[in-house]
């Protein structure tokens, strides 16, 4: 992505007014949206799970692809935030990119609607539709093809921190198919712009990007050295659906080497912690005992998703108005 | 610049909680009473209440940002504090602190939330300071001092070690 379009994200006053990447924030933004989300935690505990800071806005959740966890999580902070919410399911074969995508952009808009969620098989999908709204449409990046998922990379900071505290003494080990992973993209520009110190990547090294190791990233192709006196594994999900042949043998020799068992769990620190962006494919990447089990923090994730999506949703849209304060 | 008349603070805030003593008792609500300040001033005014008044319950803790009516104009505020009511709010009587009471536009938020929370039996509004130019219908049930400030002034709490009240023009 070149410069301009990671500062599209930005307006003239330095807030943000869209949400599509990690890449180009800066360390104040990023601590400043998981304060916002730590508050809007409480939200959800309480008997009205309702605020209203989006009273009267609507939001259109528009999913190019298939997703149940992250619609459904953004359909429930939009309507925590008392927005008005409307889902268009877009099957991607229905629509083309280009010409029929703006179509579909102009006839949203001209319903006035106040904020775009966009998930699309396209990488840069997101970004082509903010450079394209009207100005004070807010769009949320939802996950475009391989090259970012920021919200999930912020509800994973925020798991994290509830655990760990401190991120500038942090270990952290991102096991599976980091080369397919929009997650693994967005989490490892997360901790780069966080300075964590100790970042690691264990795979095969078909599922490993070449020339990662630039990042500062540590590539091991063993997951018990991998994981040795870490703090925090994120497991990712073995892309089915996004491969086609040839990058791996099968899932079970898959399993056998890479596949997070309670044993192999056993390497990393005592008090490490498990993560999963989810669906989890059990068996393939991670051994039911694991995913169930007292480290695992994957359903912790979920919640902590909804109040992660509330504080970027009110960041966007509270912006500074043009008009003068009186 | 300082009040030209510095007041007492901690005498202002025990002659208050006498004034809440009375209301509860007359009411014969103290038992099912429950403290709640709105951040930042009105938690240290009402830690200081709750302490006088020896209330059973735990203090409750409000930040009224997610219910302000200047949201979509200002945006929120980046360090807004979670809030937190460690009691159940339905069937008690809630006695709502604040540092200073201007509009009343911070009370009809805090009150938005609170009834989010559950439908209490009653709110009681107490504050330091009340002074004029309300914009909604909301006046003070018990009060430490009323004052009268030029359109162009504020009062500002600062605390909570000591609590002090410093006077301001708005464009100082």
């Amino acid at each position: 992505m070149n410069k301009e379009s990671t500062s599209i994200q930005f307006n003239s006053q330095g807030r943000l007014q869209h949400f599509l990447t990690i890449e180009g924030l800066h360390k104040s933004h990023i601590l400043e949206i998981l304060d916002l989300a730590t508050s809007f935690l409480t939200v959800g505990k309480r008997e009205v799970k309702k605020v209203p800071l989006l009273r009267g806005k609507t939001v259109v959740s528009l999913f190019f692809e298939a997703s149940t966890r992250t619609r459904t999580s953004f359909e429930l902070a939009a309507k925590r935030l008392s927005a008005d919410l409307l889902n268009i399911p877009v099957g991607a074969s229905s629509t083309q990119k280009g010409e029929s995508l703006l179509d579909t952009l102009k006839t949203l808009q001209a319903m006035h609607s106040d904020m775009f969620i966009v998930r699309h098989p396209g990488s840069g999908a997101s970004h082509f539709i903010a450079q394209h709204v009207v100005p004070g449409v807010a769009v949320i990046n939802a996950g475009d093809g391989r090259h970012a998922h920021p919200t999930q990379a912020i509800l994973d900071l925020l798991t994290i921190r509830q655990h760990k505290k401190d991120f500038s003494t942090l270990s952290m080990a991102i096991v599976g198919d980091v080369l397919h992973s929009r997650v693994a993209r967005s989490i490892l520009q997360a901790l780069r712009i966080l300075e964590v110190p100790h970042i690691r990547v264990v795979g095969p090294r078909t599922l490993i990007p070449k020339g990662i190791e630039e990042w500062g990233v540590h590539v091991y192709d063993s997951l018990e050295e991998g994981l040795v006196d870490v703090d925090v594994i994120m497991m990712l999900r073995l892309q089915k659906e996004r491969m086609q042949g040839g990058f791996l043998p099968s899932e079970h020799e898959y399993y056998r080497h890479y596949g997070l068992t309670a044993e192999k769990l056993s390497c990393a620190k005592p008090d490490v912690i498990v993560m999963h962006p989810g669906p989890i494919n059990r068996g393939v990447e991670i051994a039911s005992e694991v995913a169930d089990g007292p480290h695992s923090v994957i359903l912790q994730q979920v919640s902590n998703g909804i109040a992660v999506r509330m504080a970027i949703m009110a960041m966007v849209l509270g912006r500074v108005a043009e008009a003068p304060i009186p | 610049m300082n009040l030209k008349e510095q007041l007492d603070l901690d005498a202002l805030i025990y002659q208050m909680a006498q004034d809440l003593k009375e209301y509860l008792r007359n009411r014969d609500i103290t038992s099912k009473s429950a403290m709640v300040g709105i951040h930042t001033g009105g938690v240290w005014v009402a830690e200081k209440l709750h302490h006088l008044l020896g209330l059973s319950c735990a203090l409750g803790v409000l930040d009224i940002s997610f219910y302000r009516d200047d949201f979509t104009r200002v945006g929120l505020h980046p360090k807004v504090k979670p809030s937190s009511l460690p009691f159940d709010v339905n069937g008690r009587s809630i006695i709502l602190v604040d540092d200073v009471i201007h509009t009343g536009r911070t009370i009809r938020a805090a009150l938005n939330e609170i009834f989010d929370y559950g439908r209490p039996d009653a709110v009681i509004l107490t504050a330091l300071i009340e002074r004029e130019g309300r914009e909604l219908p909301i006046r003070a049930d018990i009060t430490g001092k009323k004052m009268t400030l030029g359109r162009d002034e504020y009062v500002k709490l600062s605390g909570p070690k000591p609590l002090k009240l410093t006077r301001h023009q708005v464009n100082e």
